[in-house]
């Protein structure tokens, strides 16, 4: 089995970085106006996180989404599609004209993901449990093609409840999967509850090490310590699949948003989407000119 | 007056062979080795069941194309479309009870819904091992015909699952196939003309009284019978349909408006509930077509753990059973 390759990584541009998370949370906002609700806290949450895995860590090409040597992306949160949508608009592979068409008939990005819908949608999400699996089996498919493409998988705190999450966790360090990187979306919240209260995950990179995989935490909200985390992930070829833990906010730049007590799905009047828009403006506005602010 | 001895549940967790019947030992694997030289994409993958699936003869062949996943079916079936995605065509092995059972939204959403290239060849269909119903597939069948895109196998013997591996690896598209391991019978061969084809069904014998449809094992079961009744004067057809899904409905039908005074009896090695005869039914009634109709198969109950001959005798399946309820009802015909 070919071990994965070092990969040369350019150096990041953060300011860059943080106007596309910017950018792939308005895409989102816009979205969720269409339809009036959805997961848009996730979208929020997990935006800089995006930023980082579309417009630093992924190799892609906009205008061939099935390139051969492409990084692959599997959203296995299909409910998140309305992130992954933002990200894909944002990169050129969605036309942002797609944006009014969000969740409506015949429309290309239904409200979960799936892969016969959408350019970029790799895999067909939604039922939890089912990316990682996937992921092992492309990873090892990859190996046996001798490609340096790379899996990114995201997850989140709540999949962590299914255990079919745990069979492809234990495959992946088995099979020696470092071209497989897991990213995990701590926002604390799933359906009914807190997942801290509907099943604890703590310690969750402990859990994670156990099963035989290097394991980082980083704020993912903080687009520097995602940089380092994703430099670090790609950097690896020590044999050991990586998974970056991320917490994160919902709502994460909307304080009318960040501030709701039940974020899962949220439902936000027609009068507040342009509210929210322009506390997202807002909140840039003022961390544009306080660099690194997103370490507070 | 002598008491029969105690079958012992071993008995026939080899083969399911009669004695002195001319076997193949493990076709399917034998068969994919071949397909594999072949066509370099295809791997095959377990959980935990090679040697019991007869996957081990591949492994044998092709260590490198041998994939090991461990006891998890959800993993198995998720990682087996992974491959598929990056352009492989993945043997998946386990048991029918787990991958029907425990892999089922797998199976659906990471294949099925996608028409990824994955083949799920699957052990103990229906009532061929005596350990009970955590062992036995006796309602796979059922649960898997109403999952779009996945087409359903059940292949009679040797010469059916060698030609169904082939037929398979060159199909674009998910399968299911209900495999038979070991030693298995070859009883096709004495039909030169027979060959497998999905989404196929094909006349064996030709008779007057009764016509039996049947998939798998039944097909044996019932030429046997129908050769066993003809000694008595009674002349009984067999179409075997191998393909649950898709149905083929053109020839079925075909043969049953043929001779439509012949009772039809549907046989098959699964549940009476959700698998070939209800199908058969539902097509009958869906175009008209209304002969006599009766299923033989399992009945829908958690079968008892034992000896296969005896379970088979006590549930109807075996050939003496099949006799017993064609002649009664063939005999009727004759003397009115």
């Amino acid at each position: 089995m070919q071990p994965a390759t070092h990969r040369v990584i350019a150096p990041a541009d953060i300011p860059a970085l943080r106007r596309r998370a910017y950018r792939i949370r308005r895409h989102a906002l816009l979205m969720g106006e269409v339809q009036g609700q959805g997961y848009v806290g996730q979208a929020l949450g997990i935006a800089d996180v995006l930023a980082v895995a579309y417009f630093h860590a992924m190799n892609l090409r906009a205008d061939d989404p099935e390139w051969e040597e492409r990084d692959r992306f599997l959203l296995s949160i299909g409910h998140y599609a309305i992130a992954l949508y933002a990200a894909l608009i944002e990169a050129g592979v969605i036309s942002e004209s797609e944006i009014e068409n969000y969740g409506s008939d015949d429309s290309m990005l239904p409200m979960s993901g799936m892969a016969a819908y959408t350019p970029g949608m790799e895999i067909t999400g939604g039922s939890l449990g089912h990316g990682l699996g996937i992921g092992v089996g492309m990873a090892l498919g990859l190996k046996r093609k001798q490609s340096h493409s790379r899996i990114f998988n995201l997850l989140s705190d709540g999949e962590l409840n299914e255990g079919s999450t745990w069979e492809a966790a234990a495959s992946a360090a088995h099979w020696k999967l470092d071209n497989l990187v897991a990213i995990v979306d701590v926002n604390d919240q799933q359906a009914d509850d807190k997942s801290s209260s509907v099943l604890d995950y703590e310690p969750i990179a402990d859990k994670w090490r156990a099963f035989g995989w290097t394991a980082l935490r980083v704020n993912g909200n903080d687009i520097a310590a995602l940089v380092e985390a994703f430099d670090s992930a790609l950097e690896s070829a020590d044999g050991k699949p990586c998974v970056i833990i991320c917490d994160t906010l919902m709502g994460r730049g909307v304080p009318l948003l960040e501030d709701r007590d039940k974020t899962h799905f949220i439902r936000v009047d027609e009068d507040e989407w342009r509210i929210a828009l322009k506390q997202l403006d807002d909140t840039y506005a003022h961390s544009s000119h306080a660099a690194g602010s997103e370490h507070s | 007056m002598t008491t029969q001895p105690r079958l012992k549940t071993s008995a026939m967790i080899a083969s399911l062979a009669a004695e002195g019947q001319p076997t193949t030992s493990a076709p399917f694997g034998h068969a994919l080795v071949e397909a594999a030289a072949a066509d370099e994409r295809i791997v095959g993958m377990t959980a935990d069941l090679g040697k019991y699936t007869d996957l081990h003869v591949f492994a044998q062949a092709y260590p490198e194309r041998h994939y090991q996943m461990g006891m998890a079916e959800q993993l198995l079936m998720s990682a087996g479309a992974g491959m598929a995605r990056e352009g492989f065509i993945p043997f998946v092995t386990t048991y029918g009870v787990f991958a029907s059972r425990r892999a089922y939204d797998f199976i659906c959403m990471a294949i099925a819904e996608e028409k990824l290239n994955v083949k799920i060849v699957c052990a103990l269909p229906g009532l061929t091992t005596g350990y009970g119903p955590s062992h036995q597939a006796t309602e796979d069948m059922a649960i898997f015909r109403g999952m779009p895109n996945l087409t359903i196998v059940d292949p009679c013997d040797a010469v059916d699952i060698e030609q169904a591996t082939h037929a398979m690896a060159a199909h674009d598209g998910p399968v299911y196939l209900r495999l038979l391991r070991g030693k298995v019978p070859r009883v096709l061969d004495r039909f030169p003309d027979y060959r497998f084809e999905i989404g196929k069904a094909r006349r064996l014998m030709d008779g007057e009284d009764a016509l039996i449809v049947s998939s798998g094992l039944m097909t044996m079961r019932a030429v046997e019978a129908a050769d066993l009744l003809a000694e008595r004067g009674m002349h009984v057809g067999v179409l075997h349909s191998p393909t649950i899904k898709p149905l083929d409905a053109q020839t079925i039908l075909e043969e049953i408006r043929r001779h439509p005074q012949r009772p039809v009896y549907v046989a098959e090695n699964h549940s009476v509930i959700g698998g070939l005869g209800e199908s058969v039914a539902a097509l009958l009634m869906n175009t008209g077509v209304h002969p006599e109709f009766h299923q033989i198969g399992l009945p829908d109950t958690f079968l008892d753990a034992g000896a296969l001959p005896t379970l088979h005798d006590r549930y109807g399946i075996s050939t003496q059973a099949m006799v017993k309820t064609l002649a009664s009802r063939i005999s009727l015909t004759h003397a009115s």
